[in-house]
């Protein structure tokens, strides 16, 4: 797994700047995947872990599913999680994380967007994270995940997800934190990229995996509880 | 609504604070801290910008500009300004959620018998 924390490949170069609320459309191979099952289904549980979207609360309640939506990037930036490893290291507390998040008691889901979150979140959080969503999805269940290959290159912008239709995302980039919510001073930073690999390993307690490479350095993954 | 610029409502200011349960037959906007339980079954209820409200909701319409922690019945309508910072679960018929809007929960739509078509909207 190569680490990206804080680092860039030219550091003296920035990225380039790319306008507040610029949206740019992509075409996901691993969401038309999940409408088929959005589709053929009457009623399904849906928890959506990215920014707060109401095209993706409109997309999935008018096809009669029940959504759910926890910001789970934002809920990382918490400072109440930091803590020292074992070595004086900051690092997160997994366990609190946990106890206050993706908290669903008595409910499965059949559809979680997990997004880009992997690439982007701390990599205290990751592992206890995936495990946490295995015992939260139905046996059969899907995931949709996206991770960047090496050639997206550590400034990556961090994006957030519109569903536009069955196979079309509307990307939007995250902007800095609102005020009186726990915040990093602005956006999220490409932590990490993992090769199939470790993908491959991260959903090991899956039944099922399928990657889709799309042409903007990002792999979907579809994975089956 | 913008509930501000209207007089036929009850008020709960920003340097109000109440513990309990709220319930009443007017519109209602609190743009103070409100802990409890709040039941207004045929008016509306606008939580202003500076509003901080602990508590379910039950009302015909809700809308939420400033912080809700709670779940929300509403039997009409229920918003999200792009101000708004809801936990909680949402139960109605119809809602609208605008951009930057924060929503942690669940929405579940409740489809009228007569009006198969849903009726979610987002702005």
């Amino acid at each position: 797994m190569k680490l990206f924390r804080g680092s860039s490949a030219n550091p003296g170069q920035p990225a380039p700047a790319r306008p507040a609320g610029q949206r740019l459309t992509r075409r996901s191979s691993g969401l038309a995947e999940v409408t088929k099952l959005l589709t053929s289904e009457e009623t399904l549980c849906v928890l959506d872990l990215g920014s707060t979207s109401a095209a993706n609360i409109r997309y999935l309640t008018e096809r009669g599913h029940k959504i759910y939506s926890e910001d789970l990037l934002d809920a990382s930036t918490d400072s109440a999680l930091v803590i020292e490893d074992e070595l004086g290291k900051p690092t997160l507390d997994s366990r609190l994380f946990l106890k206050e998040n993706l908290v669903y008691p008595g409910t499965q889901f059949d559809v979680v967007l997990f997004w880009n979150l992997a690439d982007y979140m701390d990599e205290s959080l990751v592992k206890p994270v995936i495990g946490r969503l295995w015992s939260l999805i139905r046996p059969g269940g899907v995931l949709l995940a996206f991770f960047h290959t090496r050639e997206a290159g550590p400034d990556s912008p961090c994006y957030r997800f519109h569903i536009v239709n069955n196979d079309t995302l509307e990307m939007q980039l995250i902007e800095a934190r609102r005020e009186g919510r726990p915040a990093t001073a602005t956006g999220f930073q490409l932590q990490r990229v993992f090769n199939n690999r470790h993908i491959e390993n991260l959903f090991r307690d899956f039944s099922s995996i399928k990657f889709f490479l799309a042409r903007d350095n990002i792999r979907e993954v579809l994975v089956v509880r | 609504m913008d509930a501000s610029k209207t007089t036929d409502f009850a008020h709960i200011g920003r340097s109000v604070v109440v513990k309990g349960e709220l319930s009443g037959s007017e519109d209602l906007f609190i743009d103070g801290q409100v802990e409890g339980t709040i039941e207004l079954r045929g008016n509306s209820l606008t939580i202003g910008p500076h509003g901080q409200v602990k508590a379910n909701v039950n009302a015909k319409d809700v809308t939420v500009q400033g912080k809700l922690e709670g779940n929300i019945q509403a039997s009409q309508r229920a918003e999200l300004k792009k101000t708004a910072v809801a936990v909680g679960d949402i139960v109605k018929q119809r809602v609208a959620i605008e951009e930057g809007a924060y929503f942690k929960g669940k929405v579940d739509i409740q489809r009228e018998a007569s009006k198969p078509e849903g009726q979610a909207t987002g702005k």
